[in-house]
């Protein structure tokens, strides 16, 4: 039953070209998380502008993200947007469709924190000449990313992961697109991937690490 | 647009798509389901230590790409061992352990929502462990977790969307075949993509009232 | 100078202010008494602007508060509110609340705007407290950190809207006796509260408010000593 040879310095030697497309990875899920957390105040202002139109612009996306898959999205950024004349790169594909993923959800947790925050804040701050504008950004937003940043940090572990999906529209630069041409050559599947699980598995454990101290370091109170 | 080339036996194609997408959905929740409430009370009964070994193998499946569980799986079983399983079999058995790890954390947050007082005070009665489980925790967990339990199997619901890896063909891979035949991205993804929405919307809705309705009182 | 003149206030077919007539001079302090619901605290909010008015106007310093071309967030720096809820800022230190506003609105330098602060912490008995989180200060703590936030914008006129009603009975105190300190420093200030004892130590004039209007208003002892309406009079029974 046993009979097949794992052959780990084969994949091994490949560390360096993987820890290449680890990088790559971990640009395009911080990348995607820097946007779509300012996508996410965007939607999450709109929702809450009052004007119909805008607010149902965050909507349908929000409930587009939430409610189709991850690599469907990716798919629509690449194929979908193709279709109407726009040709973008596997990588910008596959950063596109992570940062609407993440923007949605994000949106939906950012309007869920803003409903733990009282009125009163906003209007303490107002009573003491903040402008509307002043009172968000210095009064209310802090509040609402402390709420929300356990769901933040599991996001941005959400995005590393989609990133595997960008093999799909011909990504071949992040980890998983790396150890995929990588298999082409080699056909050590399991040794190659296993090794890119691990390399995911220590990625993902640094995330939540450095979740960690910088919730520490930033929430004292 | 409609009446582009999309076909009778076209849309037959996606249909089956969506079938295998429902199909690997429904078997892998359902006992991955199972598995999830035997470790999440494994989990609350031994406590945070003894149950570290189960929850750190358990963590791996949440933090790994899933479609390296897939590809690995597949070549562990397939090529290691040599067992012949068929790829929707490997989908299946990498879904349900894959739901099994999210819905352990969610049975034990519903466990560990239940006051202590009442779960002491059910055992004064002279209840047993079991009893108590199934007529006090039980009743009040599921209230605590059903929402999340419904989010998660409109997870796992998006996510089969990955076993192509292993050579199932669910919806979206039906769709990309099409798309790759017939040169219509757009109109062929709207379908798909309705498709999941008109399932998981309405589900997603419904999770979201319960979990108002019981937070209330 | 605070002219109020026929102010009417409504919440959709509740009248809550029926035409109010008031002048608040230059360094006097008017307290304001009266059952739940007789409009006070209403009145406040509109001076501050942070509620519109129906009709009337309200003039302070010669600029109409509700004019459209008055720029609001300029106003509120002479005119200080602090609530009945105190509204620490949970996410700020002691210090850093009370730096907010002058540094953002004011556009103060931090260390200017740090030294303003602890000046006004000091002023209220919290000098001690500048780099603690609101949340592990009492009640009357975090009151007293509310009116050195808004005194920090060196406002020409104190509006405090029943301050103590908040607090734990044993708290309500250190929060009075701030404010006779400001009262004692020539500070204007109108104050909606429930405390007779401190209406009548610290009032050049007392006003009583029913049902939305200003039932009647003199100096603490005539108010107390002699009230003319009926309604005052039944108030004050009640109270004692």
């Amino acid at each position: 039953m046993f009979n097949y040879r794992f052959q780990w310095r084969q994949a091994w030697a490949r560390l360096p070209e993987m820890l290449d497309g680890a990088i790559i990875t971990m640009q395009v899920a911080v990348l995607s998380m820097v946007i779509g957390i300012l996508l996410a105040i965007a939607l999450t202002v709109f929702r809450r502008s009052g004007s119909r139109v805008l607010s149902g612009i965050a909507t349908t996306w929000v409930e587009i993200a939430r409610n189709t898959p991850a690599l469907f999205q990716i798919y629509m950024a690449h194929f979908g947007l193709a279709g109407l004349g726009l040709h973008l790169s596997p990588y910008a594909s596959l950063l596109l469709g992570i940062t609407f993923n993440n923007a949605g959800y994000l949106a939906e947790n950012f309007r869920g924190a803003l409903k733990a925050i009282p009125d009163t804040q906003t209007r303490a701050g107002r009573s003491l000449g903040l402008s509307d504008i002043q009172a968000f950004r210095h009064i209310v937003l802090p509040q609402m990313i402390r709420i929300s940043f356990p769901t933040i940090t599991n996001q941005m572990v959400w995005a590393v992961l989609m990133t595997s999906l960008g093999v799909t529209v011909g990504m071949n630069l992040d980890l998983y697109g790396v150890t995929q041409d990588l298999n082409a050559l080699t056909f050590r599947t399991f040794e190659l991937f296993a090794m890119a699980a691990v390399i995911f598995y220590v990625i993902v454990k640094i995330i939540q690490a450095g979740a960690w101290l910088i919730s520490r370091r930033l929430f004292r109170y | 647009m409609l009446d582009t080339a999309l076909s009778a036996n076209d849309f037959l194609f996606l249909a089956k798509g969506a079938g295998m997408t429902i199909f690997v959905t429904i078997l892998s929740v359902f006992f991955g389901t199972i598995l999830g409430i035997i470790f999440g009370v494994i989990r609350y009964q031994l406590g945070p230590y003894w149950s570290a070994p189960l929850m750190i193998v358990l963590d791996v499946f949440r933090s790994i790409p899933l479609l390296i569980q897939l590809v690995l799986t597949y070549a562990f079983l397939g090529t290691v061992l040599r067992l012949g399983l068929s790829g929707l079999t490997v989908a299946c058995i990498v879904l349900t352990m894959y739901t099994s790890a999210y819905c352990a954390e969610i049975v034990r947050g519903g466990i560990e929502a239940v006051p202590m007082t009442l779960r002491r005070a059910s055992r004064s009665l002279g209840m047993t462990w079991a009893q108590d489980m199934r007529n006090i925790v039980l009743p009040l967990a599921t209230r605590v977790a059903l929402p999340s339990w419904i989010g998660l199997a409109l997870g796992v619901m998006k996510d089969s969307a990955l076993v192509y890896v292993v050579q199932v063909t669910e919806l979206l891979k039906s769709t990309q075949i099409l798309i790759t035949r017939l040169q219509e991205p757009l109109l062929l993804l709207m379908i798909c993509g309705a498709f999941y929405f008109l399932i998981s919307f309405p589900v997603a809705r419904f999770g979201g009232y319960l979990e108002k309705r019981w937070s209330n009182d | 100078m605070i002219e109020i003149e026929n102010v009417r206030k409504s919440f959709g077919t509740l009248e809550v202010l029926k035409g109010i007539d008031l002048t608040v001079n230059k360094g006097e302090v008017l307290t304001v008494i009266g059952g739940s619901g007789s409009g006070k605290s209403t009145l406040l909010t509109c001076i501050n602007g942070l509620e519109p008015i129906n009709a009337g106007k309200i003039v302070v310093d010669g600029t109409e508060v509700h004019a459209k071309s008055t720029d609001l967030n300029r106003l509120r720096q002479k005119i200080g509110i602090v609530f009945q809820q105190w509204n620490a800022f949970p996410h700020l230190t002691v210090q850093e609340n009370v730096m907010l506003a002058p540094r953002k609105v004011k556009g103060m330098p931090k260390a200017q705007a740090a030294e303003i602060a602890s000046k006004q912490l000091k002023h209220v008995g919290l000098g001690d407290k500048l780099d603690v989180y609101p949340g592990r200060l009492s009640g009357g703590q975090q009151q007293r950190m509310a009116i050195a936030r808004a005194l920090a914008m060196s406002p020409d006129y104190m509006l405090f809207d029943e301050v103590t009603s908040a607090l734990d009975p044993q708290l309500v105190g250190e929060v009075l006796d701030t404010l006779r300190l400001l009262a004692s420093e020539g500070m204007t200030m109108i104050c909606v509260t429930h405390e007779m004892k401190f209406a009548r130590e610290v009032s050049d004039r007392v006003a009583f408010f029913h049902q939305g209007v200003m039932a009647e208003i003199a100096p603490p002892a005539d108010l107390f000593g002699n009230p003319k309406d009926p309604e005052l009079q039944k108030f004050l029974a009640a109270t004692h």
